[in-house]
């Protein structure tokens, strides 16, 4: 290396990045570094003082490496001295090096700070701006302890240049960020909106930044930003586009800055003063006029600048949905953008044409560029682009339209990339269902979705066209003609397979006249497709033989020679051969009137929000491949319980406190989870949510031991005679709950064991575990006195609507209570759907002659059927924007009751049953969470985060899941918990 | 704005700048994603693309040259665009020749007069003329520059 003199720049620096450029190979490169960190190293460790101009030229080599992609571990200190320099050159290099390379944990920040503070009181306005260009790139929550208070003084002050109040004003927004709590909040807030007045244009860009973001969180403290935002505003769109000089940018006028005051309007709901409101909407007119003048230039950059202000203020009519004249205009802009050479520009058309559809001043604008954009679903090149054409079709689709835009759909589907087919399939699923006007063309639809793509048909999509076939007698004819004529082709999809032997199965005696589709002739057609089928469509299709047997006697000896069948009956799969067993003996030993009544038509489906809606908030969002990837994993692991559903008719009154689950039984509570597959005969395939099932149920040994000696409580046979539960005391009998009920109820949601009440008499503990929708608890009863309790009764009772969500079946405990001595009961818990409240217990008994009663809440609260979801922070951020509707999400900012320990909170998170995510939320002080309510009628995934704030002792908790009052009621269950 | 990258076609990271706090390790996944991620892209298809819960818009520049911005949901992404080419200006105009060797050399000054334009990932100052006045005030403080360009010979 050549002698390297001082005046000469940094000649060492320039040949080693020659040397490096000149490298031939990625080794070469290595060993040129080796080399030179070698050489650093002994300078830095050497005996000579380095003087400061060595310094800067090796940090500054050390950055260089650095930014080459290796690691640097070594040179952070001789940066730091460099800081204390007062050559402006070696300071900044300092500055810059620590910027890049030092992250907001280093134990130098205290010696940095330091360094930092000496330049902020220097009022040497570059070293100024120096110190505040690196605390807004550090940004760590140090920097923020040690100049969050001086910052706001700086930026106010009426001696500070324009660059330094720049600075100041993005540095502290970048402090305000990371940590808000340490931004104090003051009498400069309001001097700070007076800076949307100044005269430079430079500091108001700075300053709208930093109001746009302190007053999302304070909108009243800085309302007065909105009128001073609409004048600055004004000023700028009416002026020409020279009288900004250098603030204009390709002959727009100062885009940025407008772009950032309309930014800051979308904080707050339309101006409320007349005056200043009009002005506004006058502006907003101005820059919808432009956009139709001939452009001043034909530089892209012209164009860029002119519509990113144009699409800001259609963003803010948009959000003010209030101008139905703005509304239109904004939607007549956009479709000229529809057909733009410009790819972006029709992207961002079609993206903010979707929310204009939802807006009922604009649907109908939006509807009339219907041909463009099934053109662009058939033209466009980029895949997103057909994505967000296909996102605003189903936007704009009403009843007017459906047919339309549901056959341009399917054929789309046929060629449409296979990362978003499974949500074509739900949008169309959807629409079909919507707008249908008459049930044959639903039907054909989505038999049309499964020829096309069926592979990509979830369950979700076959269960609802099963709900809604059996809940519409005019539509079950003609269902079951099309399924047998859609099977006769000669390569079917096994989804068509299954609707088709599940709707035979229900309706094929009203096809059955016709000689061409007579019993022998549907048996033989679905049979002709079992042997290709996996295990639970031929699970399904032993179901749908079953029916057979009772709709048509004739196929009787048939059926049961395929029943019969080694390969049935000794079949590996558990489940089949269950299936084969049980049925067997069901037609041989039923009478036709048993039969009849356990194979009985289904009954009709109550109503409920289509599960397949549900299924596409899920997915909503960009990047639905992933969430792809967890549909089909899911439709795996439940195919084998979906497909048993026939048989449930056994239980055709809905009784929630049947014994679906043999839980009754009370099988040890240790008992191994069950596979899927063993013993749940009994589930309603229909559930919202791909089914989990239930793991406390008997092993697959036991199930199989079972069938030896019939009726098994596993068996239908079983169920139909089994009787119903002990009726339970109405809500009437009991008293109200005591008053500390809430209390103690709030002491159990973050934990299952302890004791839930004590008084003089008695004492109640409680021990409980859940997984998925199930749980089993035990309540021990406590007789604290040395006398007897007599009638001693504890009943469970089911206010209001609890009864359909939750089902809690007790077993009876002696009626007498010694003095002293303690008695247990088993409490077998079913989450059926959510629910908002517990269930009581109610305690009765006699002490000493006197009655005595007590009516306590039971801790069983929704969460404990949460299951905790592990999840990489990009699928946690797509998930929580798809669940981005207001009512998805509930909020709560709270003062904390207890002291604020991370490791507290943590252990509370997980007892409340949620995963904790770590590395997801930037700022590691926060929690975030995720996990799914398991309830047998649906799943509510659920997604959590919550933000301490220590220094003003306040949580900020945010729930988003899928059903409103799910977020609501968790965030109140959980907020209390703090 | 969350970070911003320049890499050259080949791959190779010039500039790196992030205004969220995040590991070295972070940064370095996230910098091998998203080359990837862009130099994969095909003319002609739109200059955004999603990413996590983030937009990323890109700019090819110079035909040589790639600049990747990622935003928040909320952020415009024309104006990024036009974010990417004032700054690919004040380089130019700084550097006055469209050099790519001097910016590979006077890699740190990339880094100053960014500073002066983006703070904290925020737009400080869009004046042309203001940015390079700071720099060149700055630059005023040190040898002249004609000797401080590490230009090699």
């Amino acid at each position: 290396m050549p002698a390297v003199s001082k005046g000469d720049g940094m000649r060492g620096l320039a040949v080693f990045i020659s040397d490096i450029r000149n490298c031939k190979s990625k080794e070469a490169e290595i060993k040129r570094i080796n080399k030179e960190l070698a050489n650093i190293r002994s300078k830095f460790k050497g005996d000579k003082a380095l003087d400061g101009y060595s310094k800067k030229k090796y940090v500054c080599k050390l950055l260089f490496i650095f930014l080459l992609g290796h690691d640097i571990d070594f040179g952070h200190m001789e940066a730091v001295n460099l800081l204390s320099s007062n050559k402006y050159t070696e300071k900044q290099i300092g500055y810059l090096f620590i910027s890049v390379l030092v992250n907001s944990n280093s134990e130098l920040i205290r010696l940095i700070n330091n360094a930092i503070k000496n330049d902020l009181a220097s009022r040497n306005p570059t070293f100024m701006c120096l110190a505040l260009h690196c605390i807004a790139n550090v940004g760590s929550r140090e920097m923020g302890e040690a100049f969050a208070a001086d910052i706001p003084r700086i930026l106010v002050a009426g001696d500070s240049m324009d660059s330094v109040k720049q600075s100041a004003a993005l540095c502290l927004l970048r402090l305000y960020k990371a940590s808000p709590d340490l931004v104090p909040m003051g009498e400069w807030t309001a001097r700070v909106v007076h800076l949307l007045n100044d005269q430079h244009m430079g500091v108001v860009t700075a300053a709208v930044s930093l109001i746009t973001c302190l007053c999302k969180k304070n909108p009243d403290d800085f309302k007065t930003c909105i009128s001073l935002a609409v004048s600055r505003l004004s000023r700028i769109v009416s002026s020409a586009s020279t009288d900004l000089q250098d603030y204009t940018y390709y002959f727009v006028p100062a885009p940025w800055l407008s772009v950032k005051l309309l930014r800051l309007l979308q904080c707050y709901p339309p101006p409320e003063d007349a005056a200043v409101k009009g002005r506004l909407v006058e502006s907003l007119e101005t820059v919808l006029n432009k956009a139709q003048e001939p452009p001043k230039s034909k530089k892209v950059q012209h164009s860029n600048a002119k519509n990113a202000i144009l699409f800001e203020t259609i963003s803010l009519i948009i959000h003010y949905d209030s101008e139905p004249n703005l509304l239109v205009r904004a939607c007549n802009q956009l479709g000229q953008f529809l057909q733009h050479r410009e790819t972006n520009l029709r992207y961002l058309a079609l993206e903010s044409m979707c929310t204009l559809a939802s807006s009922e001043f604009s649907h109908e604008a939006v509807k009339t560029h219907i041909d463009t954009v099934i053109n662009a679903l058939k033209t466009e090149r980029d895949v997103s682009v057909r994505q967000r054409a296909a996102d605003l079709l189903y936007a704009m689709c009403d009843r007017s339209n459906a047919k339309q835009i549901v056959s341009e759909m399917l054929r789309y589907l046929e060629t449409a990339d296979y990362a978003i087919r499974e949500e074509i399939v739900l949008k169309v699923a959807i629409l079909a269902e919507k707008y249908a006007v008459d049930y044959s063309w639903y039907v054909d639809t989505i038999l049309n979705l499964i020829r096309i793509a069926g592979d990509y048909v979830s369950e979700e999509v076959w269960y609802r066209v099963l709900q809604i076939v059996t809940n519409r007698d005019d539509v079950q004819g003609y269902a079951a003609k099309t399924v047998f004529e859609a099977l006769q082709a000669p390569a079917c999809h096994e989804n068509m397979v299954k609707v088709g032997g599940y709707i035979l199965g229900e309706f094929g005696n009203l096809i059955a006249g016709d000689p061409r589709s007579s019993p022998p002739v549907q048996f033989s057609l679905l049979h002709s497709k079992f042997h290709l089928c996996s295990v639970a469509t031929r699970a399904l299709l032993l179901s749908t033989y079953i029916k057979f047997i009772n709709l048509f006697p004739e196929t009787k000896a048939t059926i049961q020679g395929v029943l019969r069948a080694g390969s049935q009956l000794r079949n590996a799969d558990v489940e089949l051969q269950q299936r084969a067993v049980e049925y067997l003996t069901l037609s041989s030993v039923a009478s036709t009137d048993v039969l009849a009544t356990v194979l009985e038509e289904m009954p009709p489906f109550p109503e409920r929000e289509s599960s397949i809606l549900a299924k596409l908030k899920r997915k909503k969002g960009p990047g639905a491949a992933s969430a792809l990837d967890d549909g089909r994993r899911d439709a795996s692991s439940s195919d084998i319980n979906g497909a048993v559903e026939p048989t449930p008719s056994t239980v055709s009154t809905p009784s929630p406190s049947a014994d679906l689950l043999g839980l009754r039984a009370a099988p040890p509570p240790a008992a191994a989870p069950a596979p899927a597959s063993a013993g749940n005969l009994l589930v309603d395939v229909f559930s919202d949510g791909p089914a989990a099932q239930p793991s406390l149920g008997p092993t697959p040994e036991e199930a199989f031991l079972s069938e030896l000696e019939p009726p098994a409580p596993e068996s239908p046979m079983a169920l139909l005679a089994d009787p119903a539960p002990a009726a339970d005391p109405g809500p009437e009998d009991i008293g109200p709950p005591v008053p500390e009920a809430d209390e103690l109820l709030n002491k159990f949601v973050c934990k299952n064991n302890g004791v839930l009440f004590e008084n003089q008499l008695l004492q109640i503990g409680v021990k409980s575990e859940f997984r998925q929708n199930l749980g089993r608890m035990y309540l021990f009863y406590g007789n604290k006195t040395s006398v007897q309790f007599q009638n001693f009764l504890p009943t469970v009772v089911h206010p209001g609507d609890l009864q359909t969500q939750l089902a809690v079946q007790t077993k009876r405990v002696a009626a007498q209570v010694d003095g002293g001595a303690q008695v247990q009961q088993v409490l077998n818990i079913e989450c059926l759907r959510d629910f908002l409240t517990p269930p009581l217990l109610s305690v009765r008994f006699r002490y000493g002659g006197a009655p005595q009663s007590l009516t306590l809440k039971l801790p069983v609260t929704i969460n404990k059927f949460f299951q905790p979801t592990e999840m990489a922070a990009q699928d946690f951020f797509q998930r929580w924007k798809q669940l981005s509707l207001p009512l998805q999400e509930a909020q709560k900012i709270f003062k904390a009751n207890h002291p604020m320990d991370a490791e507290v909170t943590k252990a509370k998170l997980l007892g409340f049953g949620s995963a904790l995510l770590d590395n997801v939320d930037p700022n590691p002080e926060n929690f975030v969470g995720a996990g799914i309510i398991q309830t047998k009628a649906l799943q509510v995934g659920c997604l959590l985060r919550l933000e301490p704030n220590a220094q003003a002792q306040m949580y900020r908790l945010t729930l988003r899941t899928s059903k409103e009052s799910v977020s609501r009621h968790l965030c109140e269950l959980l907020a209390q918990q703090f | 704005m969350q970070f911003m990258l320049r890499f050259s076609t080949q791959g190779k990271l010039r500039l790196q700048k992030c205004h969220v706090p995040l590991s070295d390790k972070e940064k370095k996944k996230i910098t091998r994603e998203l080359v990837q991620m862009v130099l994969a892209r095909k003319p002609k298809m739109r200059s955004f693309l999603e990413w996590r819960d983030l937009k990323i818009v890109y700019k090819i520049i110079h035909a040589s040259v790639y600049f990747c911005c990622a935003i928040e949901d909320q952020d415009n992404e024309l104006i990024t665009l036009e974010i990417i080419h004032r700054y690919v200006e004040l380089l130019d105009k700084y550097f006055v020749s469209v050099c790519e060797l001097n910016i590979i050399f006077n890699f740190e000054k990339a880094y100053f007069i960014l500073d002066e334009f983006l703070l904290g990932g925020e737009v400080q100052e869009t004046s042309k003329k203001n940015v390079l006045k700071a720099i060149e005030q700055a630059d005023l403080l040190q040898e002249p520059r004609h000797e401080y360009f590490n230009v090699p010979v």
